[in-house]
């Protein structure tokens, strides 16, 4: 009888496997990093599961190997002792090796946790190019202040060279990831985060929105493609030549709730950026923008409340969207 | 006049899908039947003074267990809806919003309205008799607990049919769960169904906690206390710290949502990450509440089924009251990609990390529990060793992966985060749970449950949850992230989707034969006259099963930690038993209506501030406060049973007269 539940388990668990691995190759996302963050991140998963199984593959086998062991039915019933309850040396081991390794892991992650903060600029010889990011419901806005285009649900960048993310909302939290580049970091209104990424070759990577905003979250992905330098410029011409202009209406509109297809705009208002950010600055403190806080501290979130100063700089044009938070600004 | 009420039905009933017509078809059905059956047998009467009014303990208990499979049947009712939009890519099902109103019904159901009164209905069912007391510290409280969680979950329920469900997420993270982007009535149904049971909580934690450190048997120190009433405690402390919080939170959500504040807004100066601090530094002790019983229901099953005492008692005791304090400094874990900085989260890394040791200590003391003993494999030790051990030790590894702060940044919010916490949730809460239910049932209902169809039971839970959740770790890492509705073609995520559908199905299955195992053994199990059916160890299997009303006969004296196996030895080596104390009268609290009538007027309080009916909240309230006064003022709230009665009574359980 039990024979046939573990045949049964193994036949669904090997059609599992068989399913699985019919959909992979280049879609294993994190297991397949292309870029030197989401590298160093899946290296730090690989060591954190070599400890963990270092403790957790003996502790499985020693429970069904005791449990078979000590069985009832068995002949040998001589070492039945039901009052052993206690021993220093096998409690020292069992307090000691999680204790050990958790000091190990701890040891690993905090290294880690230094070297791979979002916010801290990657090293590489060459210059950062800066990508802004707003999270709307339910799109995605991509703005290159460098180049003074814009996109919608689609992201271009030079392989090779750091991305540097400044990410903010206009609408609830989102998170911001893209899988085989490397780990996602949370959008929010009021704040501007940051997050530096890199490509290490060309291709077009899934990205998507994390954290669950709404009715149509789920549509929330886009193609990030990193091309070469020559390609990028090119798409960048393109994309200057042959497209609208982002207006502060169209933006407007664009940040209504809805889906939409990718969208390109050859230029979008100066500071739209800051001003989506401000617009949930909570007032009080006078303050620099976003762009000026070239600090790159680990506290990159603490942006929120320093915005309020430029309120007085906001674009004409009010929206339907607007909700109301000049009203509530305290000068 | 009739367009007036046909607007408004139209506004106050959910409309336009026929999963919800189905739903309100079936509900009218069984109402009927409900009210058919009582008036036709001529059980009103019964069913008052001996169910809804009862102070007793083991019946609070046994109608906490009723409520909360009914809840575990609608939280499984949602994720099966769930996974069946899932099975395959742009599948259209149910819609998007449809789809996040049933994920965050799932979510709040099974860990408010199915894990917490499982695990308070155990706590009813099992500590004062494990500690040899003859009610909790404080019944008439203990009774009003059940029926605010009672009207907490209608409330939160019935938005399902009217007026329309949460849909902002089982934490209901602001902005999204305010008036900007969440005009409708779902989020104050979240906010008044979650409330009103949580005062509900917060007394049954204090109520558990003034019971086990003053009602003890005498004798019975601390540390000979069972295990299990030693997670019950660990639990309960959690609980009251954890809940004010949640009280507070919500209440400001509250004040935000009705009177237009800014504690959460996005505009007007509110911080949205304030609540989700908040939120969290409840939610993440509120998993250690549930688990933590778990891990007493565990040890004392482990003991019991290996016929040993359990290894390393001062550990396990340790270990539980680390896991309940270092709960509360690991909250932050939930947002390490918030940019909270390096310093934050490797802090909240390496808390999160220290829990994993006395976790993993109790694991060893399971298994060394087993070492020279002789271990059999009924179904709660199934439960145990085949079903809980394997699948916490591998949820526990996930969770030590995911606290890892820089690794977490790929994982949160994805498929491999949900992979991981049901792991633990239904690895370890639910099957401890469950095993908990079969180990007990005979000392409540006086019969074994069936053994073989709880096997099948066991068996279809077990792999249809691998089945279901291994899929979703690979998944996740394939970048599909939590409470998508849909997904395309060419992500490569459809068959790991379509294995995991599969396996929630068997799961389904799992609990259907549970149901039928308690339906068919209901009929057909022979009554246990023995009182002690597995050769238990502690107090509760000294009485006849199931318990006499006054629990124990006369209060037993506790000499050792498993007293009563302790007392079993030494009658089996032939040492003289102790006389017997003569019986004296004992003192019993009486019946009141006022729980449930007070539960009724909080569920009208909250119903009209939900609609923003004053007209109806206000009443509600004053209702509230009259039975508050009318408690205060009643004196004749006790009464002693006669030493006569106890005698028959008694003659009556062990089968003598």
């Amino acid at each position: 009888m039990k024979r046939g539940y573990r045949r049964l388990a193994a036949t669904i668990s090997l059609a599992a496997m068989a399913v699985m691995l019919a959909g992979c190759g280049d879609k294993m996302g994190v297991l397949n990093p292309k870029g030197t963050v989401g590298k160093e991140q899946l290296d730090l998963i690989m060591i954190s599961t070599v400890l963990c199984l270092i403790i957790v593959v003996p502790t499985i086998v020693m429970a069904f190997w005791i449990a078979w062991k000590y069985r009832i039915k068995r002949k040998q019933k001589a070492d039945y002792d039901p009052e052993w309850s206690h021993s220093t040396k096998i409690e020292a081991f069992m307090w000691g090796i999680p204790v050990l390794i958790i000091i190990v892991l701890a040891g690993v992650t905090i290294h880690y946790t230094y070297k791979l903060e979002p916010s801290k600029p990657l090293e590489s010889e060459h210059e950062p190019i800066t990508i802004q990011v707003a999270s709307l419901d339910w799109k995605w806005l991509f703005l290159y202040p460098e180049q003074g285009i814009a996109t919608v649900n689609y992201l271009q960048f030079p392989e090779d060279v750091p991305v540097r993310f400044e990410l903010t909302s206009d609408a609830p939290m989102n998170s911001f990831w893209i899988p085989q580049l490397g780990g996602q970091i949370y959008t929010m209104s009021g704040m501007a985060m940051k997050l530096h990424l890199i490509a290490d070759e060309p291709g077009e990577y899934y990205g998507s929105g994390a954290n669950f905003s709404g009715e149509h979250f789920g549509e929330m992905n886009f193609i990030a493609k990193a091309t070469s330098q020559e390609e990028f410029d090119q798409w960048v011409q393109e994309v200057k030549d042959g497209s609208e202009a982002l207006t502060q209406e169209g933006y407007n509109e664009l940040a209504l709730p809805g889906v939409t297809e990718e969208l390109s705009f050859s230029s979008f208002p100066e500071g739209l950026f800051d001003w989506i950010v401000v617009k949930y600055g909570s007032g009080g403190h006078s303050g620099h923008s976003a762009t000026e806080a070239e600090s790159d501290s680990a506290e990159s979130g603490e942006g929120s409340d320093e915005h309020a100063g430029h309120a007085a700089a906001l674009p004409a044009g009010q929206s339907e969207t607007e909700t109301g938070s000049e009203q509530h600004a305290h000068h | 006049m009739w367009q007036n009420i046909k607007d408004f039905a139209a506004d106050f009933f959910v409309t336009g899908d026929p999963l919800i017509y189905g739903a309100d078809v079936a509900i009218v059905l069984t109402m009927s039947a409900i009210v058919f059956v009582l008036t036709y047998f001529k059980k009103w009467k019964w069913l008052w003074t001996e169910w809804l009014t009862t102070v007793d303990h083991k019946r609070i208990g046994i109608m906490y267990v009723i409520a909360s499979l009914l809840m575990l049947f609608r939280g499984g009712m949602d994720a099966l809806l769930m996974r069946t939009q899932l099975v395959m890519p742009e599948m259209e099902f149910l819609s998007p919003e449809h789809y996040n109103e049933i994920f965050t019904t799932h979510g709040v159901i099974m860990i408010l309205f199915m894990a917490m009164p499982l695990m308070f209905g155990l706590f009813n069912l099992v500590v004062p008799l494990q500690i040899g007391a003859r009610d909790v510290a404080f019944p008439f409280l203990n009774s009003l607990s059940f029926w605010l969680f009672f009207a907490g979950a209608m409330l939160f329920n019935i938005s399902f049919v009217i007026g329309g469900s949460p849909n902002a997420g089982w934490l209901a993270y602001p902005p999204l769960s305010g008036t900007m982007f969440n005009p409708g009535v779902g989020q104050d149904f979240y906010i008044w169904g979650i409330q009103i049971s949580g005062i509900g909580s917060l007394a049954t934690g204090i109520n558990f906690i003034v019971t086990i450190l003053k009602m003890r048997a005498p004798g019975m120190k601390l540390m000979k206390m069972p295990m299990f009433s030693w997670s019950v405690l660990g639990s309960c402390l959690a609980i009251i710290l954890a809940f004010p919080i949640l009280t507070v939170t919500l209440a400001l959500s509250f004040i935000d949502r009705y009177f237009g504040a800014h504690f959460f807004t996005l505009d007007g100066g509110g911080n949205p990450m304030m609540y989700i601090n908040l939120i969290w530094m409840w939610g993440h002790p509120e998993v250690y509440i549930v688990v933590l019983p778990a891990f007493g229901i565990f040890s004392e099953i482990v003991a019991t089924f290996a016929r040993k005492k359990l290894f390393g008692y001062k550990s396990m005791v340790f270990a539980i009251m680390a896991i309940s304090v270092v709960s509360f400094i690991t909250w932050a874990h939930h947002f390490f990609t918030m940019g909270s900085g390096a310093d934050v989260n490797a802090f909240f890394a390496v808390s999160t990390m220290i829990i994993a040791i006395p976790t993993g200590v109790k694991v060893f003391n399971w298994i060394f529990t087993m070492f020279k003993g002789k271990v059999s494999f009924e179904t709660p030790m199934l439960w145990t060793v085949l079903g809980f051990i394997p699948c916490f030790v591998v949820g526990g590894m996930t969770g030590v992966m995911l606290s890892v702060a820089p690794a977490d940044f790929q994982f949160h919010n994805s498929y491999f985060l949900i992979a991981h916490f049901h792991q633990t949730l239904i690895g370890g809460v639910v099957f401890g749970y469950i095993a908990g239910l079969v180990y007990w049932w005979p000392k409540v209902f006086g019969f074994k449950l069936n053994e073989k169809l709880g096997k099948w039971s066991f068996w279809f839970w077990n792999i249809g949850f691998y089945v279901c959740f291994m899929p979703q770790y690979v998944v996740g890492l394939m970048g599909m992230t939590r409470r998508v509705s849909t997904y395309s073609w060419d992500s490569g995520w459809w068959g790991l989707n379509l294995v995991s559908t599969i396996g929630g199905f068997l799961m389904g299955a799992g609990f259907l034969i549970m149901v039928w195992q308690i339906l068919h053994s209901i009929k057909f199990m022979e009554r246990d006259t023995t009182g002690d059916p597995w050769n238990g160890r502690t107090l509760e299997w000294s009485i006849p099963s199931p318990a006499p009303m006054y629990n124990f006969a006369r209060t037993p004296v506790v000499e050792h930690l498993d007293d009563w196996w302790e007392k079993k030895q030494r009658k089996a080596k032939g040492e003289p038993e102790k006389p017997l104390a003569p019986l004296e009268p004992i003192h019993m609290p009486k019946n009141s209506g006022i729980p449930i009538i007070m539960s009724g007027f909080w569920f009208l309080a909250g119903f009209g501030l939900v609609f923003d009916w004053l007209w109806m909240a206000i009443p509600g309230f004053l209702g509230v406060f009259a039975c508050m006064f009318a408690h205060s003022f009643n004196y004749d709230t006790d009464y002693y049973i006669p030493v006569d009665e106890i005698e028959r009574t008694e003659a009556a359980a062990r089968g003598t007269v």
